[in-house]
């Protein structure tokens, strides 16, 4: 009979369904369930990786910082460094040693003791990289900071700043560098050098970075076993399910979390993000949009607002078009834009409008720059000076990105173009996807003469922002200034901090008169937590620590 | 028939053949590398450099090629640039998402579409038919991510009856095994767990089957129409057979050819679908992900995609086609 094939096919699935059932073992403990002390976090995307020697990219950096400590951190809700896992530190009369007194009693989440010797491990592990390990996207923030290796295997890579690690005692260590140098001690707060203890390092193969050479992998230790000293244990990465799991270290020196359970979970739409939020299904996120701003906030939630630790700018291109080598071409253009009606129409509350390229809680912030006040008939008359009436320049914006600088750049872009051709310039409109169209077209090449670009800072020094833009010449901006370049390599050796400040104004002061660019704003980021959750600190590195939030009773 | 499955499986060669090798060159030929992707803001030219040489992308296009090849004759599909996984990890994460929102989709648009478009047919000018098709044009040109969002907004935000994202609430702590969470959660008898996992499933399943629904409504209406004006429907009925004889017997059966090869397309369409689906339900499938991987150049992922959907695109038509004997005896496939 025919018409039963489909009964049999259903019965014969049922069977096998059954005979399954008994072949996999629930692996759950059974203790999930109140919800009063889990936290479920919305973020924009997967971390990475969880080694934070490997990452660049902040979701992995907001997971290792509840995971991992390091030996200086920022103060909470600020740029300033405070201790961490060392209590004190001080530089010998060189400025170029520097003793750090560790904290005792601090223990790894695997039971080993956090020692002067596992802080000598972890540097050495950075410094003896070989391989792959030294590719620049693999320790990017190394190769940032300290430059180079014991062995270089690529010969553009520098002379390493790091030199080497002397554990003095049980808790002494002395850390030496073979420079004076800005970055440090501040940069260390960066979760790159976060401390592993060196027996899971050992365990689970941490510095095999595997494969050939197109196809890097990183060793199970970054992807499973992430062994810090923070105050919160890695549980579980569901990579199918987009979200990962820490859990309470109930032997963590400090103060104990509050929460039994963070659960970091991916929704990669803004939008979606913010309706998650509404509807329960998580209790905070992070990159809020600025429009989304008042609203949460007047629905009950809790709106955090970070202190704007960032600059947006718009670039200018000396390169592409040799009438923008002009000076005063690129002035008029200072003029011509109208920045407090944008800062005031299109970013967040708080916003500023940004009179140099770094914001004014860096120390090196001058008061004294020269500034570039909205004037059309001034911008109109240096244009006609330097000859260039008839300019058409080609103005590039990202489409589909939000950065926490720039939150919506197609209207940023509608008003400065319009600005723009008040003083009749003519702008010829490029909008290129983000990634990787857009960064590529505007950091290479000199077909772009205009482009937005912004940096939220990695710690509290004013090199990090200037020095990243500026201190070498850059497909960016398509200027050759030595005495520019000079005067930023004076200011990176300069070992005593006021006397550095002092440099770093005047570079400011230097690089507004210059003008490569023009800085528009700084504008604080959003982070936003349920009605009931508090103890969480907005941080301007984004470096909030979840041990202290806690559901309201 | 064993022929004929053998010899539509070798077309299968030239195809990826063909398909790896155009998308492999127009891949290289868009601006910006993965290299570009990976160092965003903080890419300096000489960092692009050292990680382009690391990937081996500076090296002559064909031999890259040749790695390339090489490796899929071992069926390695390479590692992800951006995440770093092996591709066919990555794929064994996210593929089963995304069929178990296309087969949600599927169900909803093949249990309602079919008995609609009957009902419809059978009611010709009455008020069901005019409803069905005019509600099916709706469904057509509505496009998924609105009724996505309206579904959402509704459902989740508004009245909070279904969860607004994600595949499972991960509080729940589930066990894995095969990544399907309906099935893990039966499998593991965490029915809790298979039941949220369905739960989940409602909102994304609704809003993909949208478009299917609507044109296997058409479909369905059309060929029913067209079944019911033939000689042997009326011999049929003539002869005295029952009305639920000759409507099963006679016409849904001959009705439903048509039905099964649109529905064989509409895979193609699900998948392009499911993209949009899963972006505004973060939904962790396949589709958002190489949607991201296109941002971030990760040609090993692309490649492997495109690999697999080909595959998997010839292999439902090959089901479809084989189904024709099924539903149609005189149909025999050689």
């Amino acid at each position: 009979m025919r018409a039963s094939r489909p009964k049999v096919a259903i019965a014969a699935v049922a069977v096998a369904a059954l005979a399954a059932a008994g072949c996999a073992e629930s692996g759950r403990d059974g203790s999930s369930g109140n919800n009063k002390d889990t936290l479920v976090f919305g973020v924009a995307g997967d971390p990475k990786v969880l080694d934070p020697t490997f990452a660049s990219d902040g979701e992995s950096f907001r997971v290792s910082r509840q995971i991992f400590e390091t030996l200086v951190r920022a103060e909470e809700g600020g740029t300033k460094i405070v201790p961490g896992l060392a209590e004190s530190w001080e530089p010998d009369a060189a400025g170029t040693t520097w003793t750090f007194k560790l904290r005792s009693g601090v223990k790894f989440h695997d039971g080993e003791a956090f020692n002067a010797e596992s802080v000598c491990v972890n540097f050495n592990r950075w410094y003896n990289s070989t391989g792959l390990m030294q590719s620049p996207d693999v320790t990017p923030y190394w190769q940032d900071i300290m430059g180079g290796f014991a062995k270089n295997e690529d010969p553009e890579l520098g002379e390493s700043l790091f030199k080497s690690c002397t554990a003095k005692d049980e808790l002494t260590v002395d850390l030496a560098f073979n420079r004076v140098s800005s970055k440090v001690p501040s940069a260390l707060l960066l979760p790159a050098f976060s401390m592993h203890s060196p027996k899971a390092l050992e365990q689970y193969d941490a510095s095999t970075v595997a494969g050939t050479a197109t196809d890097i992998k990183y060793p199970s230790y970054a992807m499973e076993h992430p062994t810090g000293t923070g105050p919160f244990k890695f549980k579980t990465w569901d990579i199918s399910n987009k979200s990962l799991t820490i859990e309470r270290n109930d032997d963590y020196w400090g103060d104990k979390a509050k929460l039994k359970t963070l659960i970091f979970k991916t929704i990669s739409d803004e939008n979606a993000r913010k309706q998650a939020l509404r509807s329960g299904d998580i209790q905070g996120y992070d990159l809020v949009g600025p429009a989304d701003v008042e609203p949460l906030a007047a629905e009950g939630f809790n709106v955090l607002t970070r202190p704007a630790f960032n600059v947006l700018y718009l670039a200018i291109n000396q390169k592409g078009n040799p009438k923008l080598a002009d000076v005063r071409v690129r002035q008029a253009i200072a003029h011509a834009l109208n920045r407090p009606a944008l800062v005031d129409s299109k970013l967040p509350p708080g916003a500023k409008v940004a009179t140099q390229f770094i914001p004014d809680t860096v120390e090196g912030w001058s008061d004294s720059v020269p500034t570039y006040e909205y004037d059309v008939d001034k911008a109109k008359k240096l244009l006609a000076e330097a000859g260039a009436s008839d300019l058409t320049l080609r103005f590039h914006y990202p489409t589909e990105v939000t950065r926490p600088y720039m939150p919506s750049p197609k209207d940023l872009f509608e008003l400065l173009s319009a600005d723009l051709q008040a003083v009749g310039i003519k702008v010829e409109a490029i909008p290129l996807k983000w990634s990787p169209d857009y960064l590529n077209a505007t950091t290479s090449g000199s077909e772009h003469d205009l482009h937005f670009l912004g940096w939220t800072g990695d710690y509290g020094d004013a090199y990090n922002f200037i020095g990243t833009f500026f201190d070498r010449p850059k497909d960016e901006w398509g200027y050759n200034n030595k005495e520019l370049f000079d005067l930023f390599a004076k200011a990176d050796t300069t070992p005593d901090m006021a006397e550095r400040a002092e440099i770093y104004k005047e570079l400011n002061k230097k690089i507004m008169e210059f003008l490569p660019g023009v800085p528009i704003s700084h504008s604080p980021p959003a982070i936003v937590l349920g009605k009931d959750v508090i103890g969480v600190t907005a941080s301007p590195l984004t470096d909030e620590r979840f041990f202290t939030a806690e559901f309201k009773s | 028939m064993f022929r004929f499955i053998v010899r539509r499986l070798l077309q299968l060669i030239p195809t990826l053949l063909g398909l790896s090798i155009l998308l492999f060159i127009w891949l290289r030929r868009l601006p910006g590398g993965p290299e570009t992707a990976i160092l965003g803001e903080r890419g300096t030219p000489e960092s692009r450099a050292a990680i382009r040489r690391n990937l081996g992308l500076d090296e002559p296009i064909l031999i890259q090629y040749g790695r390339f090849m090489k490796r899929m004759l071992r069926l390695d599909l390479g590692v992800s640039t951006s995440t770093r996984r092996e591709v066919t990890t990555e794929f064994l994460q996210r593929f089963p998402g995304t069929v178990e929102l296309t087969v949600t989709a599927l169900i909803i648009a093949i249990g309602v579409g079919i008995p609609l478009g009957y009902l419809a047919a059978r009611k010709r000018g009455r008020f069901l038919d005019h409803a069905s098709v005019g509600g099916s044009l709706i469904g057509i040109c509505i496009p998924v991510f609105f009724l996505a969002y309206v579904l959402k907004a509704i459902f989740a935000e508004n009245l909070n009856w279904f969860p607004s994202s994600g595949r499972q609430d991960p509080t729940i702590g589930a066990t894995r095994v095969t990544n399907f969470f309906v099935l893990d959660g039966l499998l593991t008898r965490e029915w809790d767990a298979a039941f949220d996992a369905i739960w989940h499933l409602v909102l994304p399943g609704i809003a993909l089957a949208s478009i299917p629904l609507a044109i296997i409504v058409r479909i369905t209406r059309a060929s029913v129409l067209e079944v019911l004006g033939e000689d042997y429907v009326r011999t049929a009925e003539s002869k005295g057979l029952t009305e639920a004889v000759v409507r099963r017997r006679h016409v849904l059966r001959n009705a439903l050819l048509p039905v099964a090869t649109s529905i064989g397309l509409l895979a193609g369409s699900l998948l392009s679908g499911a993209v949009l689906t899963e972006t505004v339900f973060a939904f962790n499938g396949i589709g958002a992900f190489v949607a991201e991987s296109i941002s971030n150049r990760d040609y090993p992922v692309l490649m492997g995609f495109i690999m697999i959907i080909a595959l998997v695109y010839v292999l439902v038509n090959l089901l479809v086609d084989l189904s024709y004997s099924f539903i149609d005896p005189r149909v025999r496939v050689r």
